[in-house]
C-alpha cells in the first residue's frame, strides 16, 4: 500500500497530527504498535493544559505551550472531550519559593501566558480551603486547565479515520528502507507499507524509529512518573490544579482535580533504562503521596481506587524536536514531547502539518469535517434525554457499569466507532465501564462478553490491552 | 407512574426473603428489580454447598438455595423485573429504573426495601506495586468467569486473602485443573471458616501464609509472578522476607463493601463501621418507608442469617404500609471492647418482638465473656469459648427487657476478658 | 497406635480434637471434641473420609454454557479428581431442572452427579 504520508505512533501528537492531514487531499496512514490508539505517555500522564510559564523563554516549549494552551478549549470543543478551565497554582512554601514563584510569573509573561498572578496566603486558602496552612503564596494562573488526554486522542484519531486516514492497529515498523526516487518501504509487523512522507511520532520510541533510516539524533531518557487515582468522592479537595515549586526533574507532584471528578495526585520522577518499564513500585507511589500531602495533608490513599505509571520522553536538548532529519528530508521527527506535550499538542500538530503541507505541496480538501459527534453519555442525561434515547435504541436501556453507569449502547458504540475499542481498556477509557470504584468488578466480564459477540471471537480471545493481555485461558469443559 | 405497595430493590436471597415474608403479611402489590437476567444474586455462581444448614436443616449449594426462593416468587403475584437497574431513589419514595424493554421506570412505592448486596474491595484499594498485566482480579469475578461463563480465568495462581470466597476458589480452581499456590493473608488469622480451611486447602496441599501479602506484581502483558512479604505487627510488609512466586493469575478477596451508593445518593445515613445503612429492628433506615437487609446492611458470612434478617424486614415494610410499626423513641446499641459494630443500631421501646443483635469481634477472642450491658446494668452475659472475626455472631433480647429499657438509653455489647 | 490431630468442622468453634488409632487403623479413642457431632466427624474423617463434589457439566441448547451439579451425597474424598475427570468428559441437552441426574453411580460409588440449577 502507498500512502502520501504515514504518521508513525497514535498518541495525542500522531493522532491530532492525522486529524489535521485528513483535511488534506492526499492518502494518509496512522500506524500504532498496541492494539489502540493513546497508549504509551498519552495514556498516563497528568492530563494539565498547562498556562506556559514553565517553559524557558524563547524555546520551542514555550511557544507550542502557550499556542496549543490558548487552542485547546475550542479543539475540545470541535471533538467533544471535556474540558474543563480549572486554573493552576504554584504553592510557595517559604519567602525563598516565593522568589521562584516571582521569577515563574516573570518568565510566564515574556511566554505570552494570560491571566497569571502572584497571590497571598488567605487568596490561596480562599481559593483552596484543603491547601496546607504552611503556604506562604502562591502563581495564579487562570489561563490553564485539565484534560482527557486519551478522550482527546481517541476523538483526534475518530475524526481523522472518518475522513479517510487509515489506521493500522497492532503495526509496529521495525525497519524502514529508503528507494532511488526517496519513497520509503516501511516494515511492519502487519506487512510492508510505503510512504511518500513519514512522520515519526513514536513517543518513547522515536528514537529507535529515527535510527531506522540512520538518523540517530535524537536523544532520550525515559522517566517514568507514578500516580494515584482517588475516588470522585475525594474530588473536593482540589480544584485548581496545585503544583509545588518545580525541580530539575520536572513540576514537580501535583494534585489536581480531573475532568471526571476524581482526584489525581503524581508524578514522581525516576530515569529508568526499560522503555517499557511502567510498573508502579511501593517507594515510587510513597514518594508521590508523602510529596502530595505538603500542598493538601488531609490526602489518604484509602480513597484510592488505582495507581499507574507513565513513561516521559525527556530529551536531553531538553525542547521539543520537531524537525525534518538531517538524513532523509521527508521524514518529519516529532519526538521528545514531554511535559507540556500534552498542552502543545495541537499546536505540534498545527506545525507539523503546515511543514508537510508546504514542503509537499499538499492541497486541502474541497470539504472536510474535523468535528466529532458528542458521544452518548447515558450518565449525564436528563429523564426525558433517556427515554427518547432508548426508545430509539433498545441497547441504551441496559445498564453494564453500575459505578459509572455505562449502558451497552454506549459499550457498542465505542466497539464499532471509527478506529473503535478491540479490548476492555479500549471500552473502559472510551465508556468509562470499569473505570468507577468497583474497577470492573462486576461489568469486566460483561464487557469481555460483548466484545466477543461484537468482534466475533470467543471469550478466551479478548484481551485486557491487546497482545499476550489475554484474560482468559481455555474453557473449563 | 408505577405504583405498587413495596418495591425491592435487588431479587438475590436478601431481596426474594423481604418480597415473600411482605407477601406472606398480606401486601399486594409488591415488585422486585434485579440487575442481572435471573433472580438468585450472587448465590447463582457460588456452586459450592453449604448453604442453608440453619433454614433448611440441610446443605444446599447456592444455586439450590436461590432455587426454592426463586420458585416461590414464581408462585405468587409478585412482579419481577429482571435485566433491570434502579437509577435512583428519592425522598418521597420514587424509585426510578431502566432496562432495555421498558425504558425508563418510574415507580412510586408505600415501602421499598433495599437488598443490592456487596461488592469486591478492588485491587486499587490496596495500592499493591507493579504492573497493570491481566490476571489480576477479584476472587467473585474468576468465579463467574468459571462457573457461570465455564471459562479458565488462571492456571497458576495466587490468592490474596483468606476470607471465604478466596478459600473457596482455591478448592474451585484446583479441582478444575490449576495449580494454586499459595493462599496469603494479611491478619494473622483466617477470615474463613475452619470447614474451608480444612476442605478448599488442606485437603488439597495449598500453603496458607498468616501475616503476608502481596507487595508486587510483575508481567507486562499477562501476570507472570506475584512477589510477597511477610507483614508485622503493624501490618506493614518486612523487609528481606520478600519472596518471588510465579503465577499467571492473582486473585483478590480482600473483603466486601456493601453496594450503597443508592442509599448515599438517596441520603440515607450509613454506619461507618458497616458501610450499610443505619437501622432500627425492622431494619428501617432512616428514611422512613425505606428498609434495608441482606449483604447491603451488613457483609453477612452465612445466606441463612441474610434470610432471617430480611423476612425481619419484610415484616417491617408490611407494617410500615400498614402503619402498624412501632414508632416510639429508640435507644442506641454500640459495640465497645473488641466488638466492631451492632445491627441494629437503634431499637423502639415500644417494640413488639425479641430482638436479636448481630455483631462481629474486630480480633480472635478466646474464653471471654460477651456482655450486654444498659447503664451499669448487665443484661445479658455469656461466657464463649472462641469468637472470631469471620464469624458473625448474635444475642437475642426479649420484648419485655427491651421495653423496661430506661429513654435515651444505649445498649452496649461488649467482650470482657479473664 | 498412631495419633491424628483435626480441627473439627461440624460447628464454627472448631474443636482441636486428638484420635488415637490402633495398628488396623481402627478408631480406639476420640479427645477433644465437646459434641457428639465432633466425634463422628473425628471418626469418619480418620477412616474413610470424605467430601461434597461440587463443580460443572457442559450443556448444551441452555441459556449458559455449563451447569452447576453436585454429588448427591459425599464421595471419598481420594476420588475426587478422578469424578471430576468422569465428570469433565460429559455433556447434558437443556433443558436441565435442579436435581436432575446427569450421571448415574460415579466411579462405581453408588453416588449419582445431580444438577443444581436450571438450564
Amino acid at each position: 500500500m502507498m500512502y502520501d504520508v504515514v504518521v508513525i505512533g497514535a498518541g495525542v501528537v500522531g493522532a491530532l497530527t492525522a486529524r489535521e492531514l485528513s483535511a488534506l487531499n492526499i492518502r494518509v496512514a496512522l500506524l500504532e504498535k498496541c492494539n489502540d490508539v493513546a497508549m504509551g505517555t498519552t495514556k498516563a500522564n497528568s492530563a494539565i493544559v498547562h498556562g506556559g510559564f514553565d517553559a524557558l523563554n524563547g524555546t520551542r516549549k514555550a511557544k507550542l505551550n502557550v499556542r496549543g494552551t490558548a487552542l485547546m478549549p475550542s479543539l475540545c470543543e470541535q471533538l467533544s472531550v471535556p474540558y474543563r478551565g480549572n486554573g493552576s497554582l504554584v504553592l510557595a512554601f517559604s519567602e525563598k519559593e516565593m522568589e521562584h514563584v516571582q521569577m515563574l510569573y516573570e518568565r510566564g509573561v515574556k511566554n505570552g501566558v494570560q491571566k497569571l498572578s502572584v497571590i497571598g496566603k488567605e487568596d490561596v486558602l480562599k481559593l483552596e480551603p484543603h491547601v496546607s496552612d504552611e503556604v506562604v503564596g502562591a502563581l495564579l494562573c487562570e489561563s490553564s486547565g485539565i484534560v482527557c488526554p486519551y478522550e482527546l486522542t481517541i476523538a483526534a484519531a475518530e475524526v481523522a479515520v472518518r475522513n479517510g486516514v487509515e489506521f493500522l492497529r497492532n503495526c509496529e515498523v521495525t525497519a524502514i528502507d529508503t528507494d532511488a526516487d526517496g519513497v520509503f518501504t516501511l516494515s511492519t509487523t502487519c506487512g510492508e507499507i510505503r510512504a511518500s512522507y513519514v512522520v515519526n511520532a513514536a513517543g518513547i520510541h522515536s528514537d529507535d524509529v529515527a535510527r531506522m533510516i540512520g538518523d540517530d539524533s535524537i536523544s532520550l531518557v525515559a522517566r517514568k512518573g507514578e500516580y494515584y487515582l482517588l475516588d470522585k468522592s475525594f474530588g473536593y479537595l482540589a480544584d485548581h490544579t496545585i503544583f509545588q515549586c518545580p525541580n530539575e526533574m520536572g513540576k514537580g507532584v501535583l494534585v489536581t482535580s480531573t475532568v471526571d471528578g476524581n482526584l489525581l495526585i503524581g508524578p514522581s520522577a525516576l530515569d529508568v533504562e526499560d522503555k517499557q518499564d511502567v510498573d508502579t513500585t511501593a517507594s515510587g507511589l510513597a514518594f508521590v503521596l508523602e510529596k502530595a500531602k505538603k500542598s493538601v495533608p488531609s490526602l489518604n490513599v484509602r480513597g484510592a481506587i488505582t495507581s499507574f505509571a507513565g513513561m516521559r520522553a525527556h530529551p536531553v536538548t531538553d525542547d521539543f524536536i520537531i524537525d525534518f532529519s538531517e538524513k532523509n528530508d521527508r521524514f518529519l521527527n516529532v519526538a521528545g514531547i514531554e511535559s507540556p506535550g500534552l498542552s502543545a499538542a495541537p499546536a505540534i500538530a498545527e506545525m507539523a502539518a503546515q511543514m508537510l503541507t508546504e514542503k509537499a505541496d499538499f492541497a486541502a480538501k474541497a470539504d472536510c469535517d474535523l468535528h466529532r459527534e458528542p458521544p452518548v453519555r447515558f450518565r449525564h442525561m436528563t429523564k426525558e434525554q433517556r427515554e427518547a434515547l432508548i426508545a430509539k435504541n433498545k441497547a441504551y436501556g441496559r445498564i453494564i457499569c453500575r459505578c459509572e453507569t455505562v449502558t451497552e449502547g454506549e459499550i457498542l458504540d465505542a466497539i464499532h466507532a471509527p478506529a473503535g475499542a478491540r479490548d476492555v481498556d479500549g471500552v473502559k477509557r472510551r465508556t468509562r465501564a470499569g473505570m468507577g470504584r468497583c474497577q470492573g468488578g462486576f461489568c469486566g466480564s460483561k464487557v469481555v462478553e460483548i466484545l466477543s459477540r461484537e468482534l466475533g471471537v470467543p471469550m478466551n480471545e479478548i484481551t485486557k490491552f491487546g497482545g499476550g493481555s489475554k484474560i482468559l485461558f481455555e474453557k473449563t469443559k | 407512574m408505577l405504583h405498587y405497595d413495596l418495591v425491592v430493590v435487588g431479587g438475590g436471597p436478601a431481596g426474594m426473603a423481604a418480597a415473600l415474608q411482605a407477601h406472606e403479611e398480606g401486601i399486594e402489590k409488591i415488585l422486585i428489580l434485579e440487575r442481572a437476567d435471573t433472580l438468585g444474586g450472587i448465590l447463582e455462581q457460588c456452586i459450592h454447598t453449604g448453604f442453608g444448614l440453619h433454614y433448611f436443616g440441610e446443605e444446599l449449594s447456592g444455586p439450590e438455595y436461590a432455587g426454592r426462593f426463586i420458585e416461590k416468587v414464581y408462585n405468587t403475584d409478585i412482579d419481577v423485573k429482571v435485566d433491570t437497574m434502579v437509577l435512583d431513589i428519592s425522598a418521597d419514595n420514587v424509585v426510578t429504573a431502566v432496562n432495555n424493554f421498558d425504558g425508563l421506570l418510574i415507580i412510586q412505592a408505600k415501602a421499598i426495601v433495599l437488598a443490592m448486596g456487596c461488592r469486591e474491595r478492588p485491587r486499587g484499594a490496596l495500592s499493591i506495586a507493579g504492573s497493570r498485566a491481566a490476571g489480576i482480579m477479584t476472587a467473585g469475578t474468576a468465579q463467574k468467569y468459571v462457573n457461570i461463563d465455564g471459562y479458565m480465568p488462571g492456571k497458576t495462581v495466587v490468592i490474596l486473602g483468606s476470607g471465604d470466597i478466596g478459600l473457596i476458589m482455591a478448592r474451585r480452581m484446583t479441582l478444575e485443573g490449576a495449580k494454586v499456590k499459595a493462599v496469603c493473608e494479611l491478619m494473622p488469622y483466617s477470615g474463613g471458616l475452619t470447614r474451608n480451611i480444612v476442605q478448599c486447602l488442606e485437603d488439597f496441599g495449598i500453603p496458607l501464609r498468616l501475616s503476608c501479602t502481596v507487595v508486587e506484581t510483575h508481567g507486562k502483558e499477562r501476570l507472570e509472578g506475584v512477589t510477597v512479604a511477610n507483614v508485622d505487627e503493624h501490618l506493614q510488609p518486612i523487609p528481606g522476607t520478600e519472596e518471588y512466586i510465579p503465577c499467571d493469575t492473582l486473585m483478590l478477596s480482600v473483603g466486601l463493601i456493601p453496594e450503597n451508593e443508592l442509599s448515599k445518593n438517596a441520603g440515607i445515613a450509613l454506619d461507618p463501621v458497616t458501610g450499610g445503612p443505619v437501622v432500627d429492628e425492622y431494619r428501617e433506615t432512616s428514611h422512613k418507608g425505606v428498609f434495608a437487609c441482606g449483604n447491603v446492611l451488613q457483609v453477612h458470612d452465612l445466606v441463612d442469617f441474610v434470610t432471617e434478617e430480611s423476612q425481619l424486614a419484610g415484616v417491617g415494610a408490611a407494617k410500615s404500609i400498614r402503619g402498624s410499626k412501632p414508632d416510639s423513641d429508640t435507644v442506641q446499641t454500640k459495640g465497645e471492647n473488641g466488638v466492631r459494630y451492632v445491627v441494629p443500631q437503634k431499637i423502639h421501646r415500644d417494640t413488639d418482638a425479641d430482638v436479636k443483635l448481630y455483631f462481629r469481634v474486630g480480633r480472635v477472642f478466646e474464653n471471654v465473656t460477651l456482655c450486654v450491658t444498659c447503664g451499669d446494668e448487665v443484661i445479658f452475659s455469656r461466657k464463649k469459648r472462641k469468637m472470631t472475626p469471620g464469624e458473625m455472631e448474635y444475642v437475642t433480647l426479649k420484648t419485655d427487657t427491651l421495653q423496661k429499657l430506661p429513654a435515651g438509653s444505649t445498649l452496649t455489647v461488649h467482650i470482657k476478658e479473664a | 497406635m498412631a495419633k491424628k490431630d483435626l480441627v473439627c468442622v461440624s460447628c464454627p468453634i472448631g474443636c482441636a480434637i486428638t484420635v488415637e488409632l490402633n495398628d488396623a487403623g481402627e478408631v480406639v479413642s476420640v479427645t477433644g471434641n465437646t459434641c457428639k457431632r465432633g466425634e463422628s466427624y473425628a471418626r469418619q474423617e480418620c477412616t474413610h473420609p470424605e467430601r461434597m463434589l461440587c463443580t460443572t457439566v457442559k450443556v448444551e441448547g441452555g441459556r449458559l454454557p455449563v451447569v452447576p451439579v453436585k454429588s448427591a451425597s459425599p464421595v471419598p474424598k481420594e476420588l475426587l479428581f478422578a469424578c471430576m475427570q468422569e465428570i469433565n468428559q460429559i455433556t447434558v441437552q437443556a433443558p436441565v431442572k435442579i436435581g436432575d441426574v446427569v450421571l448415574k453411580n460415579i466411579l462405581n460409588t453408588g453416588i449419582d452427579i445431580v444438577a443444581t440449577n436450571e438450564a
